[in-house]
């Protein structure tokens, strides 16, 4: 189990995220009952059946789709977590700039998969607010150092909108 | 220069200190190998052939005194005495022990330097003319917008795991030296109705794809800049392929959409960031401008310079023309026949440090051509400075020349390499050994890689050497015709790539070749123009049977 990370410390995950088996097909699968996290083409196939079904909705998003599609849907989401597959794999980073700034997002945002200490500054700067660290990871380090490298920045993003030439002394 | 304030400063202190957490947790095994490989690379740490090489900045090229004596201290310290200047007017040491590099980069720290994003898939070092501000040719500085990309590009948080690396050039002179065409982004500042601003280009590259770029944008005014390249960026992040690392550059992306789309792409994009808080105050531009104010040049009067046919020759080739008059841009050649090309020895970097201080308001600048330049010498102290540089080394008179020519690490360090290239820089510059015959010879660029990532720049060489890898052996590929500026243009290969030690003689007959046919003061790259490849490459391959191998014929096609 990846160690959730938000507000500043490790908390108990209530949701689950709905996998789709490679035998399993979007349309057909059977939905959990609970705080669930869907995968984005389960939501596209069966939204009227979640919402029915359904008062608290995550959203699982991958790197490769294309937010522009759930643009109207954002309301419905409680949550909405972005898929790190290799941390090495920065898709996820402008998804969730996009999502904050350009949609005005407001709900959770969780950075999930390869979510590593060294990162964590980065996705909460350009807004992420909880962060599922992958397993085995020194959770501890992580809350004491990982987000705060750095005490400021030299250019805008989610969690600081002027850059800091905005914000010098003049 | 720009002088670093508290912000500045704080940043690349806690840089050092989070580098020095990383490198702890990989040692203890915290971190694997695979996920401190981009953290590392990210601070310009390599591992490769028989040591670590860590990789410095030097934002576009520019240094005081007292960094490059702290390079040498370094140099001394945790090296074998020497530095390596690239092509990407960068520094890089060969021989760091790993653990020793938190160290290096909180003593580089002491004189505002750093090795931030000197690798990795990040926005990389920004480049420019080694002659901003001084050029006698230039429009506008472009170091205060390079100074301002360069902190906007510091550690963004969306930027730093693109697909590929990326690379940024600006220029400000009517004629282009910083090879904008052949980058992720090339940036030339002009001016438009009175108002200062950008034609930005995009998706060129050298390496293994080598592709001129294409104009994104024919005027992007000033303040747009940060946003205008937020935009590509975010396309770039996005749509960029991640599959295959040889596809993965902007300028494969740009391939793939066409021009016009991907243009369509940014700009819609761009409209939504458009005079949002990214756009570059006037305040912001001034407090940066005011740190490349020009120095206090005093009032000269017209002198005549000693007429020694050394020195002369020396004027002739490794200095040139200056905005202000009574002064010389000078270039210190690190291309001594013998000696790697771009290295410079802990000794070398003091020296180059005091004539700095005694002689150019104690700056200097690294030239894409690996050489040094003190940009603001009096006419009055060239021969004095002719006198030191030459006594230490640095003053022979071959830039532009035949064994001035520009050469990466190759196979004696860098792992990626497919032949050594320095051994045939030093073949060169041992057949070209006499001064009288360089000079006669004239005009010509020679540029050599170990392979196709090019960081010899070989495509742009009027005659380029390139290291491939043919059965287990070293050869090398010949291209001619490539050039640099305005109308860059990639060089056309020769024929079959020549065995090692075939390479050198090839040049000597090209050489012969254009000596032969061209016209009374026609450089080497006119003669080629003039009459094509066809003779230089019946001479090269005079008395060879036939092309012989299967890949011979691959290379010829
Ligand atoms: S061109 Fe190839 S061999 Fe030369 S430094 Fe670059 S990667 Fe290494």
């Amino acid at each position: 189990m990846a160690q959730l990370i938000k507000n500043q410390t490790v908390t108990v995950d209530g949701w689950k995220t709905l996998e789709i088996a490679a035998n399993e097909a979007a349309e057909t699968i059977a939905l959990p009952s609970g705080d669930v996290i869907f995968p984005l083409p389960v939501w596209q196939v069966r939204k009227a059946e979640i919402i029915s079904t359904h008062k608290r909705i995550g959203l699982l998003l991958q790197p490769g789709d294309c937010i522009k599609d759930i643009a109207a849907d954002l309301d419905y989401f409680i949550v909405i977590a972005v898929n790190f597959p290799k941390f090495v794999d920065g898709r996820g980073y402008s998804i969730a700039s996009l999502l904050r700034q350009r949609y005005q997002f407001e709900g959770e945002l969780r950075a999930v998969g390869d979510v590593l200490h060294d990162q964590l500054f980065f996705m909460a700067r350009v807004g992420f607010d909880s962060y599922a660290l992958k397993d085995g990871k020194n959770v501890t380090h992580a809350l004491k150092a990982g987000f705060s490298p750095f005490s400021d920045s030299y250019q805008n993003a989610t969690n600081q909108p002027l850059p800091y030439f905005r914000r010098r002394a003049a | 220069m720009y002088q670093y304030d508290a912000i500045d400063r704080q940043l690349i202190n806690q840089r050092v200190a989070q580098y020095r957490d990383q490198v702890s947790r990989w040692k203890s095994g915290e971190m694997t190998d695979d996920e401190f490989r981009p953290l590392r690379l990210q601070n310009g740490l390599y591992f490769q052939r028989h040591a670590p090489m860590l990789r410095i900045a030097v934002p576009y090229g520019l240094m005081n005194s007292s960094q490059l004596r702290q390079l040498a201290f370094i140099a001394r310290t945790y090296d074998k005495g020497y530095g390596h200047f690239t092509t990407r007017q960068n520094i890089q040491f060969n021989w760091p022990k790993v653990e020793d590099t938190p160290e290096i980069l909180a003593h580089l720290a002491e004189v505002d330097m750093h090795a931030i994003q000197t690798s990795g898939n990040c926005v990389r070092n920004i480049t420019t003319d080694q002659y901003a501000g001084v050029a006698a040719d230039e429009l506008i500085d472009p170091r205060p917008l390079a100074e301002i990309l360069r902190q906007w590009s510091t550690f963004h948080p969306e930027f730093a795991f693109l697909p590929r690396k990326f690379k940024i050039a600006i220029s400000g002179t009517r004629e282009d030296r910083a090879l904008t065409w052949f980058h992720d982004v090339g940036l030339h500042l002009q001016v438009e109705n009175g108002e200062i601003g950008f034609r930005v280009l995009v998706g060129g590259g050298l390496g293994r794809t080598p592709i001129r770029g294409q104009v994104l944008r024919e005027f992007l005014p000033w303040q747009h800049l940060l946003s205008y390249c937020e935009a590509i960026l975010r396309v770039y992040n996005l749509e960029g392929r991640r599959d295959n690392a040889y596809k993965a550059r902007i300028k494969i992306l740009v391939q793939a959409l066409g021009i016009e789309a991907f243009a369509e792409r940014v700009e819609a994009e761009w409209a939504q960031l458009k005079d949002g808080p990214a756009t570059i105050t006037q305040a912001e531009f001034d407090r940066v401008a005011a740190h490349f104010a020009p120095p206090a040049y005093s009032a000269q009067e017209a002198i005549d310079l000693p007429l020694e046919k050394g020195f002369k020759n020396w004027v002739d080739r490794n200095t040139s023309a200056h905005k202000q008059p009574g002064y010389a841009a000078v270039t210190l050649s690190l291309k001594k026949h013998g000696v790697p090309p771009g290295d410079l020895t802990a000794e070398q970097m003091e020296a180059i440090a005091d004539l700095a201080d005694q002689f150019s308001f104690g700056e200097l600048r690294i030239s894409h051509e690996q050489n040094v330049i003190l940009a603001d010498v009096k006419n009055s102290d060239l021969h004095s400075v002719w006198l030191l540089a030459k006594k230490n080394g640095l003053a022979t008179p071959n830039l532009g020349l035949l064994t001035g020519l520009i050469c990466c690490p190759g196979g004696d360090f860098c792992d990626l390499a497919n032949a050594r290239s320095i051994p045939i820089a030093q073949a060169i510059q041992a057949r070209f050994d006499d001064l009288d015959y360089l000079f006669d010879i004239g005009d010509i660029d020679v540029n050599i890689s170990g392979c196709m990532n090019a960081c010899g720049h070989h495509h742009v060489g009027h005659i380029g050497i390139l290291g491939v890898d043919k059965n287990e052996a070293e050869f090398y590929q010949i291209t001619l015709g490539g050039r640099q500026g305005n109308d860059a243009q990639l060089g056309k290969v020769i024929g079959p790539a020549l065995s090692a030690s075939e390479a050198p003689g090839a040049i000597t007959r090209i050489i012969d070749v254009y000596l032969k046919q061209r016209h009374a003061d026609e450089r080497f790259i006119d003669t080629f123009d003039r009459i094509g490849i066809a003779p230089f490459k019946e001479r090269v391959y005079e008395g060879r049977t036939h092309v012989t191998s299967k890949l011979d014929l691959l290379e010829a096609a």
